[in-house]
């Protein structure tokens, strides 16, 4: 009895210094955690709340149902934005994930220079939405970019004004952002590529099949997770769009490019009607459910699939 | 008929020597084992006979055709990889007819040769699954059904068992063993175990550094091995090898182990006589070495019953492996697990000494 006392002292003293030692990393862990997680989920609240106010100007407080959302969603403005959402969504994601593709199966022919090339591509990453906004705006304008450009070389006939045509303008962003993103896609693809079993590649050399059919065949079923995490990082990207056609076309011309988070930003800060915008900024948030919830429900589907395998 | 032939083949990667001149001839129905340590250059072999790699150098003839300028596809092998290397989102079914399928071979007979190998190979009711939904041994069985879906000249297996537990090795290593006697095939398999090279092999090729260090029957590799390398390189526990020197007593050659009394003495065969009066290195196996009550052979002169002081010993249950102490080296016996030795006693040994190999201690080389 008398040894079992100091002993369990001796336990505690431990349990409070492994606890000490351990706390540098509940500090790095958990505070950041619990602001970042305090900011968004107390403003995403605030801000649903506030979309079933009648407020303006200020908030107040009030409920008026979903008279709020009833009317943004009846205004040209959303429509309009909403389906230039649709085509630049599937545009940019899959122009993105096509080029991403290539470039990384032209990157893994054991080619030389690759660390340089690969650095190139992904180095648009690097830059800020607002700088490939305003760079591209340059590049687009007729007057001062590739068209003057091409025109100086001669050929005079050549036109190439997206950025003022109301039907094209959409993809002059388009372009903007797979310039900006097909790096990232060709990042992950390449990743993927390199992780494929070289074995399988010779099992199918032998078998006879050309690069073609190898690649459809054998190598590109084995991306299917890669392609659906670079999917859905690209779509919740294109949902959330908004200092990229702020730079670019600012939404024009006219209301040509709106795109959901220009509407939200109209609403709240230019008209003034702070529950519309709200309203919008919720719609925006239930688009990106819509991509995030499967894909969780996929990968949680995955995890389980993998455990029992 | 020479189904595999090697000329002179090298191999360089920038200014490493892979492969050092490899001459290799098999015939029709061999099962050839290239067999060595990792980075000896068997598996890069391999590869130059599938066409998946090219040689800096030589010929590789596969059945009387040269094949340097052929594709792998056209050159009429099958290969089983060490990771199976089945294709994750095709059935079983397709991966097996994946190579009809790039051949354009119609649908009708494709199944009609499925159905042959799933036959033989008893994974019928695996046909409609994907690789991720089958065990390892399924797997393996699979990769053996692609390859022998083809019918081709020859087959090429790349380490398959390496991947499988110890009792599904055997298990696999019997059933390849099996197949091969049932089809007749030509096998070039590659492996770094020396065990799946013995039981195996018609012939098998020793490798070390790029270069064969032995090419010949297992029976031979491991009775008369060529030089040290191959020596303790086969067999496990491995031939003891032993300095000692060759004397002339009586008119007659024998090797020498230790000095004055504790020296120990071995007839060998008189076509060492040349080595009389020099250093030599002595190589018995462990199994030659046990108790003295041991039958060996009525041959007179065949067993030599010794005297030795036990070290340490290792029961394995089939049998006891003693260490030995001779003049100043160890050696390994292998006795009947009846007999019970104490540690450190002397006790008496009996010695087949017909299979005895001496080696030159300069080269490795074998005497006789």
């Amino acid at each position: 009895m008398t040894h079992a006392v100091p002993a369990a002292v001796q336990l505690s003293r431990q349990g409070t210094l492994s606890a000490l030692r351990r706390l540098p990393e509940y500090l790095t862990i958990w505070v950041p955690l619990l602001l970042s997680a305090g900011h968004l989920v107390s403003f995403a609240l605030w801000t649903i709340w506030v979309s079933f106010t009648p407020s303006t100007l200020l908030p107040v407080s009030g409920w008026v149902g979903l008279r709020n959302y009833t009317s943004v969603m009846a205004t040209r403005n959303w429509t309009i934005a909403f389906d230039n959402l649709l085509l630049f969504g599937s545009g940019f994601v899959l122009l993105s994930l096509l080029i991403g593709l290539v470039l990384a199966i032209l990157l893994d022919q054991r080619i030389r220079g690759e660390n340089v090339l690969r650095s190139i591509f992904l180095y648009p990453m690097a830059v800020s939405f607002v700088v490939t906004g305003t760079v591209w705006s340059w590049l687009l304008n007729p007057g001062l970019g590739i068209q003057k450009l091409v025109n100086g070389l001669g050929w005079t006939a050549f036109r190439f004004d997206w950025l003022i045509d109301r039907d094209m303008a959409i993809w002059t962003i388009v372009i903007a952002a797979v310039w900006q993103s097909s790096g990232f896609a060709m990042a992950l693809f390449l990743a993927g590529l390199r992780s494929v079993d070289a074995d399988l590649v010779k099992a199918a050399q032998i078998d006879g099949a050309g690069p073609i059919r190898l690649y459809r065949r054998v190598i590109l079923p084995t991306l299917w997770p890669i392609t659906v995490t670079v999917v859905v990082i690209q779509l919740q990207f294109a949902i959330t769009t908004f200092d990229l056609v702020r730079a670019l076309t600012g939404g024009g011309p006219g209301i040509a490019t709106l795109l959901p988070a220009l509407v939200v930003y109209d609403f709240m800060f230019q008209r003034g009607l702070l529950a519309r915008g709200a309203a919008a900024a919720v719609l925006m948030l239930l688009t990106l459910l819509a991509v995030l919830l499967p894909y969780a429900a996929w990968q949680y589907a995955q995890r389980r699939k993998a455990a029992r395998a | 008929m020479a189904a595999l032939t090697i000329r002179d083949v090298y191999k360089r990667f920038h200014s490493v020597e892979v492969l050092k001149g490899i001459d290799l001839e098999m015939d029709s129905g061999d099962f050839t084992v290239l067999v060595g340590p990792s980075g000896c250059g068997k598996s890069t072999l391999l590869n130059i006979i599938a066409g998946l790699e090219r040689q800096s150098s030589g010929n590789i003839e596969i059945g009387g055709r040269i094949v340097d300028n052929i594709a792998p596809r056209d050159r009429d092998i099958a290969m089983v990889f060490q990771s199976y290397a089945l294709y994750p989102s095709m059935t079983v079914r397709q991966n097996i007819t994946f190579g009809m399928e790039c051949r354009n071979v119609p649908r009708v007979q494709r199944d009609e040769a499925v159905g042959r190998v799933a036959k033989l190979l008893q994974i019928e009711a695996l046909l409609d699954r994907k690789p991720g939904q089958l065990s390892g041994g399924q797997r393996q069985r699979v990769a053996m059904g692609r390859a022998l879906v083809r019918d081709p000249l020859l087959f090429l297996f790349d380490e398959p068992l390496s991947n499988l537990d110890a009792q599904l090795r055997a298990e696999m290593r019997i059933e390849i063993k099996l197949l091969h006697q049932r089809l007749g095939s030509t096998i070039v398999y590659v492996t770094h175990d020396q065990i799946e090279a013995m039981t195996l092999a018609t012939r098998i090729a020793v490798m070390r550094q790029g270069v064969v260090q032995q090419f010949a029957d297992p029976e031979t590799v491991y009775n008369r091995p060529a030089n040290l390398f191959v020596a303790r390189f086969m067999g496990a526990p491995p031939m003891n090898t032993l300095a000692a020197r060759l004397e002339a007593t009586r008119g007659r050659t024998v090797a020498v182990i230790g000095y004055g009394e504790a020296a120990i003495r071995f007839p060998v065969p008189p076509e060492a006589e040349g080595w009389n009066g020099r250093d030599v290195v002595l190589g018995i196996r462990p199994e030659c070495i046990a108790e003295p009550t041991r039958h060996f052979s009525d041959l007179p002169g065949a067993v030599t019953t010794i005297v030795a002081s036990v070290e340490m010993v290792e029961p394995t249950g089939a049998e006891t492996i003693v260490v030995l102490r001779l003049g100043d080296e160890r050696a390994l016996g292998r006795v009947s697990p009846d007999v019970r030795h104490r540690l450190s006693e002397t006790a008496q040994f009996a010695v087949d000494t017909r299979k005895i190999s001496l080696f030159d201690p300069a080269s490795g080389d074998r005497i006789t």
